[in-house]
């Protein structure tokens, strides 16, 4: 660090930083672009490896018999299920009774801030049942769960019908040290939600439960099981929970490593893994993986019941079956040994799953990359907004100097306070109106316009947004003197820094949301000036805007999905997408809406507001 | 509570008179039923005669078997003084649960008049473990209380334990009054302990040791009530295995060799869903009068079999399933050995089938309730029949597993998430449709989860619940845990629940335990409470009774004492990541030195222009003048 109080040398290397910003910025941007593209090659990343001694070298059996029955029970649940309309409540209680299990159920009801179109509901009324297994010798000090969604129509009954043959099977085991917990939940996520709210006694999202009767201490980890046909061809496994949280990587292993031992093919995003990662289309194929990874985390939603789990520092996934055209097909036995064999290691744990990885992206499930290899990607980018703060900073510490005689130098700094503080509250309180008016103002917006409630919310947000862009007008209005030359400078200069802290925060929370953040907005934080062309710049910045940032990403999704969208499809999937953000914000406290509105789209604001700076 | 046991035959008048008091009541009691199912069905009626006349037989028999232990006594009479006044009893109680479990509990009683304290130096052991008893004389032990527990007693399931126990290992004494350095006496005592059972006892220190003022109260004679003699302390987290079975079967005057200790074989114990093995040394009264002391130890093992794990297809349970072996004899050294079946809720035979059958019926008040049971005495050889083997066997006809609804249970547990803060929530329902009853709540929690007893709560039935009683006592880092004792009113037919906030303490990295990712275990919450009976109870303690029913004393008829353990907790604290303190220690290093070396550089140092270096020429040049001797540029 001599560099730094070497008067000489800190002016030659400000005066190279200053000089070559531009160029250097550029090279940081492709650098961390392709950095990030680089991830996914093969050879650049490590192999899994199951990190955790007490899942690793004990031996485990499986023995579960019997897939057949479990699919009897399924078919039967699914004919109470039919019967009853709805999640059949007594028979469950009773199956699970006569497995040998102490059974509770627990009511809850959520009246949604405005009706889900998705999945059609809006006054939301359920019962979960679950039936604990109590682990003999065993003080109720730690459980695992099982969980299936009791979803409507003709999905999950297979799932069902599984938990309740494992859980039969389970009973007549000695070995279990931890009492496990078989939750069939109603209204999956909502249901989910309700069911751990209650277990963890908080209340974060304003339901109303009724309190669980039956508890076993605190939970270790769990799996929630998805399984709609008889037979499936490979098995998915869902590891994004909610704020892009992940479980410890050892979950993942652990499936691998049943998948392979028991010879079940397995996927994660739906992808298979392939062996040819020296050819471009494998490549191809890795990064879709990733990608696909990157968007489902960047989005903060919990993709599957296990996401609401991690909240509690519950490890979770959600496994998937699936049946595709295949023919290798594998029968509910298998995937009964399978998950018996996951369960009995997870049973051996002797401390919470913790040895392994929190923050990874999974380009295949036999390959990762850690946060140590992510993360110099975001940093390249977010060194962008540092270079562009120390380039401005150079520049207003030297301009007083330049003006020392006069008195002009002074003069000039004074209004800098208020024409930085002025946009920035300006912005903030837009940010803020788009965050509280679209649900508070939904039945003035249904009264006076021919929409439903949805989309009267979705259409405020995009309003507040739009009108947003009216601030430099309102700003100049507040504003008594002219804007100067140094008044953007300055205001650039706090509108670089708050970027780079925001995105730095939220890439440490959430790498995934904080890199496609980074990748749209630094551009644009870096470049805008009062001096550019105004219309090309405008139209530059409008389309790096966090909202075109979520429109690409949902095209861009669904191409990596290969189900491609007409723009018309995508622009209806685009207002649902933000109708589901919100709800869920409002449902499970994701944080994505919240950020978004309150501090990433008044920090763009800033940015708008130095284009049309006068 | 004193044997029968008599010397002379004044003596002897007395027991036969008391014996047959208790004859009359019991023929009473049962008359009073006779009469009202009678009525109800004149058949049974004929039957239920033919039962009130079984227990005159057996009490017959009891009086024979007196008899038979005097003449045994003044046999050995010529022996020393010490042993005659020595007895030992032995039963087993088996109850079949509702949920086709079954709940096996064993009692041993040794009863010894002698006096360990006031510099008596007891040399001559019989019946009494010497071990025991240097304990005793050695740390002046008026009471002892030690269990040993795998698992979790549910009563929502299986009712009332006879002797309850929490997970773990538990252990409370009253020292005499004349101990000085009562917590000196206590560390030494724990780790002498730790040796006779084999168990981590030593682990006992003062930050788990507690001086419950109100919830232990001794359960001997004595009136000394002092909580400074008084030190109880927990070990949620022992484990409990054979290596404590064994040191706790050799304290048996028969060992395993013979009578009901014979059953006790560890692999069959382990494999259950409850285990529990305890201790307790008391001084008991010898007769009515209490004139003179004696010493009782009671050794007390439940464990209660499951039925889907046993693998069986039939609902069926022998002595032989559950023990994997036989009764052949009684041990020779007890004066009653007996085996007590529960047939309460079996009358008719229409839930299970008892076999071989037996014509001794006998009552019982017990945990506030009338049981009927059918009795096996083992010392009588009718009772092995011709194959000179006892194998009970139990088949179930009905099978249904309801809930219980007990008058009281407990439960409790952590809420909240994050490894801030969180909040303790203790449920006591109280499940008497219309009375009210008090209940004693003792909970210790240690330093490191630090109350905030501001936000203590009491609420039953949507309303504030006053403790008419509350003893705290707040914990002091690394040196005691909290204490907090509440003597509460539960409302009938209500659930109250008592919750206080609470912040991790970040521990020192030394202090944590090898697995800290575990959590660390916080004990059971004690429930002691005087619950409303359904029939009176017995008062006098020196009565004759089965041992099961007698190990609380009674004060009053209309409630009986029970004590309920909550689950123990497992707490999360904030871990640092100990896979790493190499990268730690790197790093840490590395922003020390850089950080602040450069910055108290660039504080202290005062920055001047340099002058700009001389041009290459004129170095050259300046060297020349230097060997020339002339003054440089």
């Amino acid at each position: 660090m001599g560099l730094l109080s070497d008067p000489n040398r800190r002016q030659a290397l400000i005066k190279l930083l200053t000089r070559l910003n531009a160029p250097i910025c550029f090279v940081c941007y492709f650098a961390g672009v392709a950095w990030f593209m680089g991830l996914a090659f093969e050879p650049f990343t490590l192999r899994t490896y199951m990190s955790e001694n007490a899942m690793g070298s004990t031996m485990v059996e499986e023995r579960f018999p019997a897939g057949e029955r479990a699919l009897a029970t399924g078919r039967e649940f699914a004919a109470h299920k039919k019967k009853v309309g709805g999640m059949p409540v007594d028979w469950l209680v009773k199956t699970m009774q006569a497995r040998g299990l102490e059974v509770f159920t627990q009511s809850f009801s959520r009246t949604l801030p405005f009706p889900d179109e998705n999945t059609e509901r809006y006054v939301v009324k359920g019962t979960n049942v679950y039936g604990i297994l109590r682990a003999p010798r065993a003080p109720r000090t730690e459980a695992l769960v099982l969980s299936a969604p009791c979803t409507p129509g003709d999905n999950n009954n297979q799932a069902v019908g599984l938990l309740l043959g494992l859980a039969h099977y389970f009973r007549n085991q000695v070995y279990w040290a931890k009492d496990i917990i078989f939750l069939v939940n109603e209204h999956d996520l909502i249901g989910m939600q309700a069911w751990l709210e209650g277990y963890h006694h908080t209340n974060v999202t304003g339901m109303d439960w009724s309190p669980l009767q039956g508890r076993g201490g605190s939970i270790q980890a769990a799996l929630s099981l998805e399984l709609s046909s008889d037979v499936v061809t490979s098995l998915d496994i869902v590891l994004e929970g909610l704020n892009g949280q992940l479980p410890n990587l050892d979950l993942a292993n652990l499936f691998y490593a049943f998948c392979q031992k028991i010879g079940v093919l397995c996927t994660i995003q739906g992808k298979l893994q392939r062996n040819d990662w020296d050819s471009a289309s494998g490549y191809n194929h890795a990064v879709q993986t990733m990608m696909l990874m990157v968007m489902k985390q960047a989005s903060g939603r919990p993709w599957g019941d296990h996401g609401l789990f991690l909240r509690y520092h519950i490890e979770a996934a959600t496994v998937k079956g699936v049946n595709s055209f295949r023919h290798y097909k594998t029968d509910a036995t298998t995937i009964g040994r399978l998950l018996e064999g996951m369960y009995r290691k997870l049973n051996n744990l002797l401390e919470r799953l913790h040895q392994s990885y929190f923050f990874y992206l999974l380009p295949s499930l036999s390959h990762f990359v850690s946060i140590g290899y992510y993360m110099p990607a975001f940093g390249l980018l977010a060194v962008i907004l540092l270079l562009r703060a120390l380039d401005l900073w150079v520049q207003l510490s030297a301009q007083p100097s330049r003006t020392e005689d006069g008195v002009a130098g002074t003069e000039q700094s004074n209004p800098g306070v208020l024409s930085v503080l002025t946009p920035l509250v300006i912005s903030h309180l837009t940010g803020a109106a788009l965050y509280m008016l679209p649900v508070r103002f939904q039945e003035v917006a249904v009264e006076h316009f021919p929409v439903s409630e949805t989309e009267a919310v979705v259409l405020t947000a995009i309003a507040v947004y739009t009108a947003g862009l009216a601030l430099p007008h309102n700003t100049h209005r507040l504003l008594s003197g002219e804007g100067t030359e140094m008044g953007w400078r300055v205001l650039k200069l706090v509108a670089l820094l708050y970027l780079a802290v925001l995105l730095g925060c939220t890439a440490v929370i959430n790498f995934s949301l904080g890199f496609i953040l980074a990748l749209t907005l630094v551009p644009a934080a870096a470049y805008v000036t009062p001096h550019v062309p105004k219309a090309l710049s405008a139209f530059f910045l409008v389309a790096l805007s966090p909202a075109c940032t979520l429109l690409f990403s949902v095209f861009f999704f669904q191409e990596l999905q290969e189900m491609p969208v007409s723009f018309q499809d995508g622009w209806l999937l685009y207002l649902s997408v933000i109708a589901q953000g919100m709800l869920d914000h409002y449902l499970y406290g994701s944080l994505v809406f919240p950020l978004v509105a309150l501090l990433v789209y008044p920090c763009w604001l800033l940015f708008w507001n130095i284009l049309f700076w006068k | 509570m004193a044997a029968h046991r008599c010397r002379n035959l004044a003596c002897l008048l007395l027991l036969f008179l008391s014996v047959f008091l208790v004859t009359m009541s019991q023929e009473t009691t049962l008359g009073h039923e006779q009469h009202a199912t009678a009525v109800g069905d004149p058949q049974t009626g004929a039957e239920t005669k033919h039962t009130a006349e079984k227990p005159r037989v057996e009490e017959k028999r009891w009086e024979e078997t007196k008899v038979k232990a005097t003449t045994q006594a003044s046999d050995t009479a010529v022996l020393t003084k010490t042993q005659v006044n020595e007895d030992f009893q032995e039963e087993l109680v088996i109850r079949p649960l509702h949920s086709g479990d079954i709940y096996a509990s064993f009692q041993f009683r040794t009863v010894w008049e002698t006096d360990f304290m006031k510099g008596n130096k007891v040399s001559h052991y019989r019946l009494f473990p010497k071990s025991l008893g240097q304990v005793i004389s050695k740390f002046s032990v008026r009471e002892l209380h030690i269990s040993f527990t795998q698992g979790y007693w549910r009563t929502m399931q299986w009712g009332q334990p006879f002797i309850p126990s929490p997970p773990g290992a538990e252990l409370w004494v009253w020292f005499q009054d004349s101990v000085t350095d009562v917590d000196a006496t206590w560390k030494e005592l724990t780790n002498v302990l730790s040796g006779i059972f084999c168990a981590s006892l030593n682990f006992i220190d003062s930050t788990n040791t507690l001086q419950p003022s109100a919830s232990f109260k001794p359960l001997g004679i004595g009136n000394e009530t002092d909580h400074r003699f008084l030190r109880y302390a927990t070990l949620p987290r022992e484990i409990v295995c054979t290596e404590n079975l064994t040191p706790w079967k050799k304290l048996l005057p028969c060992g395993s060799k013979a009578g009901l200790a014979v059953l006790l074989k560890s692999e069959k114990l382990f494999h259950s869903s409850f285990h529990s093995q305890s201790v307790h040394i008391r001084p008991v009264c010898q007769d009515r009068q209490c004139k003179s002391s004696s010493w009782e130890l009671r050794q007390a093992l439940n464990v209660v079999f499951d039925l889907h794990t046993s693998g069986q297809s039939k609902r069926e349970w022998s002595l032989f399933k559950m023990f994997s072996r036989t009764l052949t004899e009684a041990c020779p050294l007890a004066s009653s050995s007996k085996i007590y079946i529960d047939v309460t809720d079996n009358p008719q035979e229409e839930q299970f089938e008892l076999s071989p059958a037996t014509p001794l019926l006998s009552q019982a008040v017990v945990l506030g309730d009338r049981r009927t049971f059918s009795v096996y005495d083992l010392t009588q050889q009718v009772t092995f029949g011709t194959v000179r083997s006892l194998n009970l066997m139990i088949r179930w006809k009905s099978s249904e597993g309801d809930m219980l609804r007990p008058l009281l249970h407990a439960e409790r547990y952590v809420a909240g998430y994050g490894l801030q803060t969180g909040e303790i929530h203790t449920l006591m329902y109280n499940n008497h449709p219309f009375r009210s009853f008090p209940v004693l709540l003792l909970d210790s929690v240690p330093w490191y989860l630090r109350l905030y007893i501001h936000t203590l709560k009491v609420i039953s039935k949507g309303k504030d619940n006053n403790p008419s009683y509350i003893h705290y006592q707040p914990s002091k880092d690394r040196e005691r845990p909290h204490l907090l004792e509440m003597l509460l009113q539960l409302p009938p037919h209500s659930v109250t629940e008592v919750t206080v906030q609470f912040e991790r303490a970040l521990l020192k990295w030394t202090e944590y335990t090898p697995d800290p990712n575990h959590g660390f275990y916080v004990g059971s919450s004690v429930i002691s409470s005087l619950v409303p009976s359904t029939v009176a109870m017995e008062t006098n303690i020196t009565m004759e009774q089965p041992l099961f029913s007698s190990f609380f004393p009674c004060k009053e008829e209309s409630s009986y004492f029970a004590r309920v353990y909550t689950e123990p907790l497992l707490v999360n604290l904030p871990t640092p990541d100990f896979s790493m303190p190499y990268n730690v220690i790197c790093l840490t290093c590395t922003v020390v030195a850089v950080g602040y070396g450069s910055l108290y550089n660039l504080l202290t140092r005062s920055f001047q222009v340099e002058e700009p270096n001389p041009g290459l020429a004129k170095r050259i040049a300046n060297v020349i003048r230097r060997m020339r001797g002339v003054p440089p540029l």
